[in-house]
């Protein structure tokens, strides 16, 4: 078949990127033409204020050079501007006469700097601030001339004002309200940034309109309404922009403010034409900032592509200031109404103000200034809609504040050395993923986790390694997609992935992977092992488990040493045992030789160095002594931790010994979407450290405290009350109910810490504790699930199951 | 050149799975792709030597248990962006058995 021809009009960061996207989707699809009017290669358009600053260089923001396009077998013409489509004949035709056919055409020509209509607008020396050309008559201008004025006082004006501070000259920049950047900041902030500004030696005149520009050929000064004048010999407009639709207009496309699109970026007019970034209009927004125009990308690549699955349905905004020294966020609607309460934090003279505009317990948006570390974290919650009534109290000082022990401190990223381990599992320093991120332009998370390892085992430092990537890129990149897709195998989430197996009955993987249009044949390690742990867990008597989709120390049962080797944790239920079960392990370790042995954190004890061929005869003694597996290797309830309790201690209330040991009975055995430890302490006292496990029992005269979503692992969180009850059979029903919740509702992979955190306890109380009859269907669910779950599959090798997994092949060679 | 030695019947090898073979020298790891392609390669991960026979299988890759390189089965290579290689071996199937040639030290492919 002939490859179709696809052009795209404007090389710019939206066309670009929609290519690089669809070159990975779909790389011999079409025969692609790019026309791009500036002549250079494709740059990052929102680093001009750092170029402009002298902070980079131009080289530095080059994203595609023109071997990129040669790589590719891209076709670029730049420096030609297109002047006409023609749809009948579906060709484009630049002003130098250059003609394409096409099949598929995008139209990325982005927007213009809005040019106000005074007199005297036409002299030289009057630009807006857009592209490499208008930087490169600013630096002109400092070089000659002294005086500057910047005509609008928001985002841009103030990053233009900044560089050409820098670069020397004197500037004053006019705004026609009372408040800087008023579309994003309130007025506390506001007044914060003109203060810190005019320490730099910035000049403002408030509530000043342009009436004239002043001068014969150049400009020479700007007259305002109100009769005053001041001299300027550089004049830059920056009052905003508008999408740049000529081209699209002229071709008979439906425009309003920008070219019409829908949901997969085709103009309502032709579907064979695509518009993408800021020329574009979708549901009646025109964006500006660049994050949306990545997710319109992926969009319209995957469309491109012939996927068609996937639908832009917009994008909720950030903004940060490039102002070298100057920490600004904002976010959604920081404004407010009736309906809205402000939580607010201000200290003026350390320069701090933070202030987040929440409705029913959900953030509508954010403002901050001066420390700015958790704007990502603020951002996250309010796109992810997170029920924030447990945080309330602490929220304004910051993620670090809910007990980030294990980590640094001091997250001010920006303010560490380049020494700095950023990434304790892997050893990487902020030196060494700056440099990455440079070096080998990287925007996103997933690129930086690829090329460094930064964050790409636990993941307690991905926080660390976003903002890094923010602070380095500028602060638009900083946003993730807002929905995250399972895996690369697929656009959709895990959500949607879960919903789809319980209502379209998808019973096995590839009925999943069918369903959803996977892109693999057979997935990859984290969907497979997602997808069975959900398949298991929504089909508990049906669904035949994939041994090939389980981590290999689920697959051997054993937890699999740095030499290859296994280590072998029997359950000893509630930590209890007694001298004939010690004496049996204690002669098990002597049969097989075992180089070492440990108590183990959980109250078990661990024989390590075990070789995987040895593991079923093991396991057949174990079983004999009357063992089951501990599931010491799982994504699955491990241990129940306990004190000794009412039997012994003068100060137990209760049975706790007795009450784990019933825990335990109840909940072994069970897969789970991460590890899960519980813990029974006999008093507040908490010796067996309840409140750091996923479920703990803290005994009291009066009865049990249920608390939930603690860890102790990279990130120290301690658990939230989830309430308390009575007896011992309710502690069974409300922890077999949680356990179930938890098993329906997390991502795989996702421990309880951070799902709390996520949903949010008000949700969880409510399925657990306030609806009786959910709790009961949930604690029904899991027994349920519990029948087949609970058979040991130690006992089951021992007499044979899945034998060869277990015997290597002997060759004589 | 090494003679063809039969090392299992292919249906003992799980789809998606592998078999850990033991010679005199060393370990090599079977895989079997869901296409039924039979693949050989040394195991031990060119990052830290971990038993990749152990590892997933997805396409015609495997990841390891250890640290989750990647490793194209046909070429024995890290996938990008990690960098080495692990020795290959031919394999062929021939009626369901599976066929596996040593390649000795002298002979052994360059990475």
């Amino acid at each position: 078949m002939l490859k179709e021809n696809l052009v795209l009009i404007g090389n710019g960061m939206a066309g670009v990127r929609t290519l690089e996207e669809l070159l990975k989707l779909a790389p011999d699809a079409y025969n692609i033409t790019v026309f791009g009017e500036e002549p250079y290669g494709n740059y990052n358009r929102i680093m001009l204020s750092p170029v402009l600053a002298s902070e980079k260089t131009i080289e530095q923001i080059m994203l595609n050079s023109e071997q990129w396009y040669i790589d590719n077998g891209i076709t670029l013409h730049k420096g030609k501007k297109v002047g006409q489509i023609n749809r009948a004949r579906r060709e484009v035709i630049a002003s130098d006469g250059t003609v394409a056919k096409y099949d598929r055409l995008i139209i990325a020509t982005g927007s213009l700097s809005f040019m106000l209509p005074l007199p005297g607008a036409d002299k030289q020396g009057v630009i807006g601030f857009r592209d490499i050309k208008d930087v490169d008559t600013m630096l002109e201008a400092a070089r000659n001339h002294q005086h500057s004025v910047v005509i609008g006082g928001g985002l841009l004006g103030l990053e233009a004002a900044n560089g050409l501070m820098k670069q020397g000259m004197d500037v004053t920049v006019v705004h026609l309200l009372d408040t800087l950047m008023e579309r994003q900041l309130d007025k506390p902030a506001a007044t914060m940034l003109q203060k810190s500004l005019e320490e730099r030696g910035m000049k403002f005149l408030m509530e000043h309109s342009t009436a004239e520009i002043l001068g014969n050929e150049r400009v020479t000064g700007l007259r305002f309404k109100n009769g005053t004048e001041i001299p300027a010999d550089l004049v830059v407009m920056a009052v905003g922009i508008k999408p740049n639709i000529e081209l699209g207009k002229a071709a008979g496309l439906h425009c309003e403010r920008g070219i019409v699109v829908n949901d997969t970026l085709q103009t309502i007019t032709d579907p064979r034409i695509y518009a993408i970034g800021e020329c574009v209009q979708h549901r009646g927004i025109a964006y500006g900032l660049v994050a949306p125009l990545f997710e319109q990308a992926k969009v319209a690549a995957n469309h491109l592509a012939k996927y068609g699955i996937a639908r832009y349905t917009g994008t909720v905004t950030s903004t940060r200031l490039k102002v070298t020294g100057i920490e600004l966020f904002s976010a959604g609607d920081f404004v407010g109404d009736d309906k809205t309460e402000d939580l607010v934090f201000q200290d003026v003279a350390s320069g701090t103000y933070k202030r987040l505009v929440v409705q029913d317990n959900k953030i509508k948006g954010a403002v901050m200034y001066g420390d700015t570390v958790d704007g990502s974290w603020y951002f996250q919650m309010m796109r992810d809609g997170t029920d924030i009534s447990a945080l309330r109290k602490i929220i304004l000082f910051g993620q670090h504040h809910l007990g980030d022990s294990g980590h640094n401190p001091d997250t001010h990223v920006a303010s560490l050395p380049d020494s700095a381990e950023i990434c304790g599992c892997n050893g990487v320093c902020k030196g060494d993923i700056v440099k990455a991120i440079t070096e080998k332009k990287l925007f996103t998370l997933d690129e930086v986790r690829a090329h460094t390892k930064a964050s790409a085992s636990c993941g307690s430092c991905t926080g660390l390694v976003e903002s890094l990537l923010a602070h380095t890129v500028g602060g638009e990149y900083s946003a993730t997609p807002k929905t995250k897709p399972l895996c690369k195998c697929t656009d959709y989430t895990h959500d949607e992935i879960r919903a789809g197996i319980l209502k379209y009955d998808l019973k096995t993987m590839q009925a999943v992977r069918d369903h959803f249009e996977w892109k693999t044949v057979d997935g990859c390690p984290t969907c497979r092992n997602a997808l069975n742990y959900y398949l298991l867990c929504a089909f508990p008597t049906e669904y035949v488990d994939d041994a090939q989709s389980r981590y290999i120390n689920e697959r051997a049962h054993g937890n699999i040493q740095k030499d290859g080797s296994y280590s072998v944790v029997p359950r000893m239920f509630g930590g209890m045992c007694t001298s004939d079960q010690l004496r049996a392990i204690a002669d098990v370790a002597d049969k097989y030789e075992v180089p070492t042995m440990k108590v183990t954190g959980g109250q078990r004890i661990d024989m390590f160095g075990i070789k995987k061929e040895q593991l079923p005869a093991m396991w057949k003694d174990l079983s004999a002594a009357g063992f089951v597996s501990g599931h010491a290797y799982g994504k699955a309830m491990r241990t129940v931790k306990t004190c000794v309790g009412s039997e012994w201690c003068r100060f137990g209330t209760q049975d706790s010994t007795g009450l784990g040991v019933k825990l335990e009975e109840l909940t072994w055995g069970s897969w789970m979407p991460h590890k899960f430890k519980l813990a029974v302490s006999g008093c507040p006292r908490n010796c067996a450290e309840a409140t750091i496990k996923d479920i703990g029992v803290v005994c009291v005269d009066s009865g049990y405290e249920l608390h939930i979503g603690g860890n102790g692992g990279i990130k120290v969180r301690v658990t939230d009350l989830l309430c308390k009850v009575a007896t011992e059979e309710e502690v069974l029903e409300y922890t077999g109910a949680f356990c179930q919740f938890y098993r329906e509702d997390a991502h795989y992979l996702e421990r309880t810490a951070p799902w709390v955190e996520r949903v949010g306890l008000e949700k969880i109380k409510h399925a657990v504790v306030d609806c009786a009859k959910q709790r009961k269907a949930l604690y029904e669910r899991f027994l349920i699930s519990q029948q087949p779950a609970q058979i040991d599959p130690w006992k089951a090798r021992a007499e044979g199951a899945e034998a060869n997994e277990f015997i290597p092949i002997l060759i004589e060679a | 050149m090494s003679k063809w030695i039969e090392v299992v019947e292919l249906y003992k090898i799980p789809v998606l799975g592998s078999r850990l073979i033991k010679t005199r020298d060393m370990d090599i790891a079977v895989f079997r792709a869901s296409d039924d392609r039979v693949f050989a390669v040394h195991d031990a991960c060119p990052h830290r030597g971990g038993p990749l026979s152990q590892g997933i299988v997805h396409g015609h890759t495997v990841t390891c248990p250890l640290h989750n390189w990647k490793i194209d089965l046909y070429s024995g290579n890290a996938l990008a962006p990690d960098h080495g290689c692990t020795n290959v071996f031919p394999v062929k199937v021939e009626d369901g058995k599976v066929y596996l040639q040593l390649v000795g030290e002298n002979e052994e492919a360059a990475c």
